[in-house]
């Protein structure tokens, strides 16, 4: 009879192979430059993180009325606490708030029907676009339907911040592809109309733009005839905006091989047809990163409105730090303010990385 | 694409070469028209204003100081010069702020890719946060939270030389005696000797195979030829050390906080935006070219500093371009904590004493122009230089 083959079992990987010691190793003590480097990590983090949660979390008074009432060594929350609505709504009258929270509803479910199969996207994208503004702005502006009016002035805090970033995505995009596809073009002239517009933007900082929006657009303006501070604002920052989404696009178009092109004009389609149904589709698809990165730099950049005077999230809470009440809660607000805005800022970029993964369908080979 | 043939049976209007022409004469028709009509609004509206127009209130006096000045000036200079230090301050603080920026990121870019785990995560926590804060936020919290919380001068904190106290950061200020031309030619000649090495080994190296450490050779040269100049002139520099009176500090070198915190916001901004150009720069070369090098048995350094950094450069440059110039835009954000910089000075006092504001935009505008049209022209100059020549 013939002997079977019985294997032994596989022995246990060395200790020192595996498990949290192996990690240990592995990934910090590598090497003498590793060592020195994980204790100087480790002294850094024991410098930084004890002090921030004691301030942040264990010394911290989260309610009073000013600052006199908050214990010394410990973030005084409460500033933020009791300034909260206005961080949120600036100097809108507070019986009206109402008003901009339906607002915002109303756009998070017009956006969630995204998601529902039965809608027609075309429809609701014409509803956001279209009916979307004028029903947000006769909330916001009053003056109708007997809601008392409210001047754009008193518009401000977060409230303010999210209008000018979405606002000027929103409307930039359609600036942005017709400048990209302009820029794109055989036709000599309007090629260089394009770019002398998106070079000249590009080249000066937003301040620069939004002085010219604030100082210059009256004077261009024939007389009697004047927008308010705020239009002016989103002016400035569309147009800015739209030259730099315009380069985003750009990139997406010339990334489309040209067989599409030529594909498209084989099947006879004119040029809008093809560029609609063929070209875009594809081109916008590959710079959803693009577009979304612009948008977090706007967003950021909504902050400078408050050099021209206009009380955005930012600037709500600076002229509430100046406040004889709460005077030294100047790390609060910051903090307050740093934290909402790195929220929204991060949660877009990892949005914008989870959606480049789930459109990734063509173009790469792996 | 334009169908001249006289047989055709297309209208005149579906020729695309003829649309073309027609779309374009109409645009233009517009821009003109557009421009035409705001040029005559323009005028209509500074007369009834009684706005003057044109350069001439450069010449006039200024009236207003600027705190921040490396070239002489005072209340009673004119708006051209209070133009050329603003001009002046932009630049400093643009070119201190790249070159810090470029340090930062670099260190961060290279720390994220490391791999001590702690040491890595550190970079990320890092990056994210001051990536995804507006800079103004920054600019604020350095200025409003950390400077302005310094003690007093009259307790101002003394670490050696330097003294830091609410008004700035004071060191010593080195002065310049006679005879320190001599140490400046010296220092040249060692840069002069130091490429002659480099070029020396380097053709040694061709011709004969012997390796030489010309890079740690030229460091070595610099060093000792710029100290014997030195030495041989006598240590013509004295420093002008910082001394506490009693409620103020005199002397010495001074960094007002505006400067400071400007700087630094603006460098550790953008330093984060150049962590990450540089870690995808380094991940775009395949690792395939790494294990090549080794395989030649280039060692670690040599593998990097010949293979990887060549090919992973030409991925950073043109991205670590704009952001320089993303950053020369973003010292304009000065204006908000007062640091004098262009924007602060011609759009902010200037245009509101003057009123004239298409004059003090417009230069601005073209002083930004400018400066992006120049570092756009290297850009392109560099990527042509750098482009992979394929068969």
């Amino acid at each position: 009879m013939a002997k079977i083959f019985q294997p032994s079992p596989s022995l246990p990987p060395p200790v020192n192979s595996v498990g949290a010691v192996a990690w240990i190793r592995r990934n910090l003590l590598s090497s003498p430059l590793n060592i020195l480097l994980s204790v100087f990590s480790v002294y850094l983090v024991y410098l930084l993180i004890p002090p921030i949660v004691s301030w942040a979390f264990i010394n911290a008074t989260w309610v009073g009325e000013s600052r006199a009432e908050c214990a010394p060594g410990g973030a005084c929350w409460a500033f933020v606490n009791v300034r909260f609505n206005q961080f949120m709504y600036g100097l809108y009258p507070a019986p009206e708030y109402w008003r901009v929270n339906i607002a915002g509803i109303l756009l998070l479910v017009l956006v969630a029907g995204y998601a529902v199969k039965a809608i027609n996207k075309a429809i609701l994208t014409a509803a956001i676009m279209v009916g979307y503004p004028v029903v947000a702005y006769v909330l916001f502006a009053g003056g109708m339907f007997g809601m008392p009016e409210v001047e754009t002035a008193l518009w401000g805090g977060l409230f303010l911040t999210m209008l000018l970033g979405i606002i000027g995505i929103v409307a930039s995009f359609p600036l942005g592809v017709l400048l990209a596809l302009g820029r794109q073009s055989d036709m000599p002239i309007a090629k260089s109309v394009c770019i002398v517009f998106i070079e000249t933007i590009r080249a000066v900082p937003l301040i620069t733009i939004l002085f010219m929006a604030s100082v210059m657009i009256p004077l261009f303006l024939p007389d009697g005839m004047n927008f308010n501070k705020l239009m002016r604002v989103l002016i400035g920052i569309t147009l800015f905006s739209a030259a730099y989404m315009a380069e985003v696009i750009r990139g997406g178009l010339q990334a489309i091989p040209k067989g599409q092109y030529e594909a498209a004009d084989a099947m006879g389609l004119t040029y809008w047809q093809s560029m609609v149904l063929v070209i875009l589709p594809q081109a916008l698809k590959l710079v959803i990163p693009g577009i979304v990165n612009t948008f977090i730099g706007l967003f950021k950049d909504t902050t400078l409105v408050y050099i021209v005077g206009m009380f955005d999230f930012l600037g709500i809470i600076q002229l509430a730090t100046h406040n004889a009440k709460w005077l030294g809660t100047t790390i609060e607000g910051y903090a307050f303010a740093a934290f909402v805005y790195w929220v929204i800022c991060f949660g877009m970029s990892r949005y914008s990385m989870s959606i480049e993964r789930k459109l990734e369908t063509g173009h790469k080979r792996n | 694409m334009s169908n001249n043939n006289p047989t055709s049976n297309t209208s005149f209007l579906n020729d695309a070469g003829n649309r073309a022409i027609i779309f374009q004469v109409i645009l233009l028709a517009v821009v003109v028209f557009v421009g035409y009509y705001l040029f005559n609004n323009l005028q209509s509206n500074l007369e009834s204003r009684g706005i003057s127009t044109g350069f001439r209130f450069l010449n006039e006096p200024a009236g207003f100081p600027i705190l921040i000045h490396l070239i002489e000036y005072t209340e009673t200079s004119t708006y051209g010069r209070a133009f050329m230090v603003a001009l002046i301050n932009t630049f400093v603080i643009s070119i201190m702020g790249i070159i810090l920026a470029t340090v930062i990121g670099v260190v961060m870019g290279l720390a994220r890719l490391s791999s001590n785990w702690l040491v890595a995560r550190l970079a990320t926590v890092y990056i994210e946060t001051l990536r995804n804060i507006p800079l103004l936020l920054q600019m604020f919290f350095w200025y409003f939270a950390v400077l302005s919380a310094l003690p007093s001068p009259k307790n101002s904190i003394i670490m050696g030389d330097f003294m830091l106290n609410k008004r700035g950061i004071y060191s010593p200020n080195p002065e310049f005696q006679d005879g320190f031309g001599f140490v400046i030619f010296g220092f040249i000649l060692s840069l002069v000797m130091s490429i002659a090495l480099i070029r020396w080994a380097k053709k040694r190296q061709t011709r004969t195979g012997v390796w030489f450490p010309a890079y740690w050779g030229s460091l070595g040269v610099i060093i000792v030829v710029s100290f014997l100049a030195l030495a041989v002139s006598g240590f013509p520099v004295e420093f002008d050390l910082p001394q506490k009176s009693r409620f103020n500090v005199k002397g010495g070198l001074v960094l007002t906080p505006e400067f400071v915190a400007v700087l630094i916001a603006l460098s550790t901004y953008t330093g984060s935006f150049i962590a990450e150009i540089v870690r995808a720069g380094i991940l775009s070369v395949n690792w395939g070219q790494t294990e090549a090098s080794r395989s030649l048995g280039l060692p670690d350094g040599l593998t990097q500093r010949l293979i990887v950094l060549p090919q992973a450069l030409r991925v950073i440059i043109p991205p670590l371009t704009s952001q320089y110039l993303n950053l020369a835009k973003n010292s304009s954000l000065g204006a908000a904590i007062a640091y004098p910089e262009l924007v602060a000075v011609m759009m902010g006092t200037t245009l509101n004493q003057t009123g004239q504001a298409i004059e003090t935009i417009g230069l601005c505008m073209l002083v930004y122009g400018t400066l992006s049209l120049t570092i756009s022209l290297f850009m392109n100059w560099y990527n042509k230089k750098m482009s992979l020549t394929e068969r």
